[in-house]
């Protein structure tokens, strides 16, 4: 087995990448992903790689966005406030169809906020931020080690699906170390998509060109209604494909709590405890956010109730499990702002649901 | 599960401290965590962290029941020692805690004059060490010489090699 | 409609209005490049607005509005042997993408920016640009531009001391202007294929349809009055 090193879950992130073969990065300080940036402004020159210290994330996303144009594996990585400014390319990258991985090591509050953790960016990174109609697969890591899995993984999805994925990871995870395995170093030669990138046109004949621009304009310029169903057919496709979850003790369960990245672990920690003293509770940890793991919740037939365990004060998460259980059940939330929930007072709230 | 805390002025190398237990735990097979307080509190401000070991999964990375607090100021001794569990150990700087600051009665205190013997060691900013080396032999957590080899790793990756750090660590667990 | 002899790479003329500078430009950036002998390795990021109607060739990416400079900057990191350009007007370079223009330039990126400056917004119907002289009439200025709350950007000013390996600006009025012009744009592609740095060209433009003027009356203001704040010639020239 490959040897464990301790790595902080950010600048595992940044390794993972340059391992799997990006050898671009542009992205502008903002805490607490600010390790990303700086671990990479000495790593990527080591393997031949560019980094820039963008002037703001609008001009980041952008050079990630022409890079990923000319074939690239490319990051770029933000913070809440900085992320809110990626969503312009986010929705370009998709509706060019264009693989990407773009990070938002998330922390507290609207506005500014706070650099504390938090997961307050659930709807922004779930629902699609900029404008028109699109998705973006989202993955959650909730440890060092998945942050590293993810990341391959992540690049593996946005190419096959040509589709940008968002790398949720939030201050605790980013901060924690922990041993972990790294990947093998793999190549990425930019003339694998070479059907589609811009690489300059050889023969100067219209037929040979690759004019990158609304998927619905390259694709047939007259009848947009088959981007229509292409786009359709391709969500729906990827929605089923690629939902990733864990479960953990939720067959015989009476309160499931649900609970993703960095408050996942407490919630573990709190099905744990609970469990200690007789009460059923188990957890459904999503690990893609969206495509959201409904087929995860087929298993929770005993539960009388769902709580969602997240770091922010609207419950986020609680549309999506009620729509994952068809309302089913009463669906709750225990959250919190300035700290991380405590097990006590989740343990408390499922023993609310279950009128004790 | 073992549950320690660091804590101290910042710039006293508490972050460097957790990690290297931490470094020590992953070395012995267990499953760790560390986490950092962080954000605007850098060189002279508080600072602090937490480790975590067990042979089982982690869940959390945060302190629930501690065992261990490292204390470098008095400010640490009050911000942590009321998460102690009944039965712990609070190290403390006894250089800057003085014999009769009002403690717990139900958690043993272990007082080091670890800037004085990082001083008698030549090496005035190995404090940290001191505490490490205390903490060795004042706990059933890893032994002196796993902690010595913790520390060489983690110094042998930053390039840097000083002898007297090792004996800093030595002094610590003497006393 | 005469017989047009047009480069491989623009098989048709452009979409823009009769009078537009616009046509002129493309053909002779398209003319410079097949001369240049590296069409079959340039890489056009286009902008949002009248610039992304030409109908070329050579394969095309087209920006977010004000953010083809720092996307031509990832292309040429993937691909360094791309002869890789932005096209933005105006407004996208001096308004929304004044911060990518300004660092592009202080950083010196091997890039080429050709900006084609008709001092108004074209294709959302005749705004006020950076640009719009003081006085003139748009649609976001109807009782003239005033110059005391917005200024001119003349960006000369803007980027002259930075890092520009190439900065100047040229008009379309005439022949020998268009000439000269032409000069101008390729020594910023050539200054690309030889590493030199961020190089520019600004070439004034007329927008007779958003000026509410004839193609002639549209030329002689350009030539006229635009010149006054926007002086013709070579700003930066690195050896």
């Amino acid at each position: 087995m490959a040897e464990k090193v301790l790595m902080k879950g950010n600048e595992a992130l940044a390794e993972a990448a340059v391992r799997v073969g990006c050898r671009f990065y542009a992205g502008y300080p903002i805490t607490p992903q600010t390790e990303i940036i700086e671990y990479l402004s000495w790593r990527m020159p080591e393997v031949g790689g560019t980094v820039y210290q963008a002037e703001s994330e609008l001009s980041g996303i952008n050079m990630i966005i022409g890079a990923a144009a000319a074939g690239g594996r490319v990051l770029t990585t933000s913070s809440g406030p900085g992320f809110s400014l990626y969503q312009e390319g986010i929705s370009l990258l998709a509706a060019y169809d264009f693989p990407a991985i773009i990070i938002d090591v998330m922390r507290v509050g609207s506005g500014p906020g706070d650099i504390r953790q938090g997961q307050g960016d659930y709807w922004q990174i779930t629902r699609g931020g900029g404008n028109g109609d699109y998705r973006t697969f989202v993955l959650a890591p909730n440890s060092v080690q998945e942050s590293v899995d993810l990341i391959k993984h992540g690049y593996e999805i946005a190419e096959k699906w040509r589709c940008p994925v968002i790398i949720a990871s939030d201050a605790t995870i980013g901060q924690t170390m922990e041993p972990v395995v790294l990947p093998e170093f793999e190549e990425h030669d930019p003339k694998k998509h070479d059907s589609w990138r811009v690489r300059g046109n050889p023969t100067l004949e219209g037929k040979d060109q690759h004019l990158l621009a609304n998927v619905f304009m390259a694709m047939d310029w007259v009848d947009n209604g088959s981007y229509f169903e292409y786009y359709l057919d391709k969500c729906k496709k990827m929605e089923e494909a690629e939902q990733m979850w864990e479960s953990y003790m939720v067959e015989d369960a009476d309160i499931v709590l649900v609970a993703y990245g960095c408050s996942s672990r407490i919630a573990r920690e709190t099905v744990e405890l609970a469990r200690e003293e007789g009460l059923k509770l188990g957890l459904i940890r999503p690990i893609t956010l969206w495509p959201f793991p409904n087929k995860a919740f087929e298993e929770a037939k005993a539960a009388k109730a769902f709580c969602t365990v997240e770091i922010n004060i609207l419950g986020q998460m609680v549309d999506d499990v009620r729509l994952a259980i068809h309302d089913r059940v009463p669906v709750d939330t225990v959250g919190d702002f300035w700290g991380v929930p405590d097990p006590d007072r989740i343990i408390a709230k499922a023993k609310e649901l279950l009128g004790l | 599960m073992i549950e320690i805390r660091f804590a101290g002025f910042g710039g006293q190398g508490i972050l460097t401290t957790g990690m290297i237990c931490a470094t020590a735990g992953m070395d012995l097979g267990k499953n760790v965590t560390w986490y950092p307080s962080y954000g605007s509190q850098m060189r002279g401000g508080t600072a602090n962290c937490s480790v975590k070991f067990d042979d089982k999964a982690i869940a959390s990375p945060f302190l629930r029941n501690v065992d261990i607090l490292c204390a470098m100021n008095t400010p640490s001794v009050d911000s942590f020692m009321g998460e102690l569990k009944p039965g712990a150990v609070m190290f403390v700087d006894s250089g800057v805690v003085p014999e009769d600051y009002p403690v717990r009665d139900d958690i043993k205190v272990v007082r080091v004059p670890v800037n004085a013997i990082a001083s008698n060691c030549g090496n005035p900013r190995g404090a940290n060490l001191v505490m490490l080396g205390a903490m060795a032999a004042n706990t059933d957590i890893f032994t002196v010489e796993e902690i010595k080899a913790a520390v060489e790793k983690y110094f042998k990756k930053k390039g840097i090699d000083n002898p007297k750090n090792l004996d800093c660590l030595q002094e610590g667990a003497n006393c | 409609m005469p017989d047009i002899r047009l480069p491989k790479s623009l098989p048709e003329p452009g979409l823009w209005c009769q009078g537009c500078g616009h046509g002129i430009v493309s053909r002779l950036i398209m003319e410079v490049l097949e001369e240049l002998g590296v069409a079959e390795k340039a890489i056009i990021v286009e902008d949002v607005a009248c610039g992304a109607m030409g109908m070329y060739t050579i394969d095309s990416f087209w920006g977010s509005h004000g953010r083809t400079i720092p996307a031509a900057i990832g292309i040429k990191s993937i691909n360094p042997d791309a002869i890789v350009f932005a096209k933005p007007g105006d407004g996208a370079a001096y308004s929304i993408g004044v911060a990518e223009l300004v660092h592009a330039a202080l950083r010196g990126n091997n890039i080429t920016v050709i900006v084609i400056n008709n001092t108004i917004y074209g294709m959302t119907g005749g705004q006020m640009a950076p640009t719009t002289l003081p006085g003139a009439w748009s649609a976001t200025s109807p009782q003239g531009k005033d110059a005391d709350k917005y200024g001119v950007l003349d960006v000369f000013k803007l980027i002259g001391e930075l890092n520009c390996a190439y900065l100047a600006r040229g008009e379309l009025y005439d022949i020998p202007a268009i000439n000269k012009t032409k000069e101008m744009i390729r020594k910023a592609f050539q200054n690309q294929i030889d590493g030199k740095g961020f190089s520019m060209v600004e070439i004034l433009s007329p927008c007779p349809t958003n000026f509410h003027m004839t193609p002639q009356e549209a030329k002689e203001y350009i030539h006229t009055e635009a010149t006054k704040y926007f002086p013709l010639g070579v700003r930066c020239d690195k050896e």
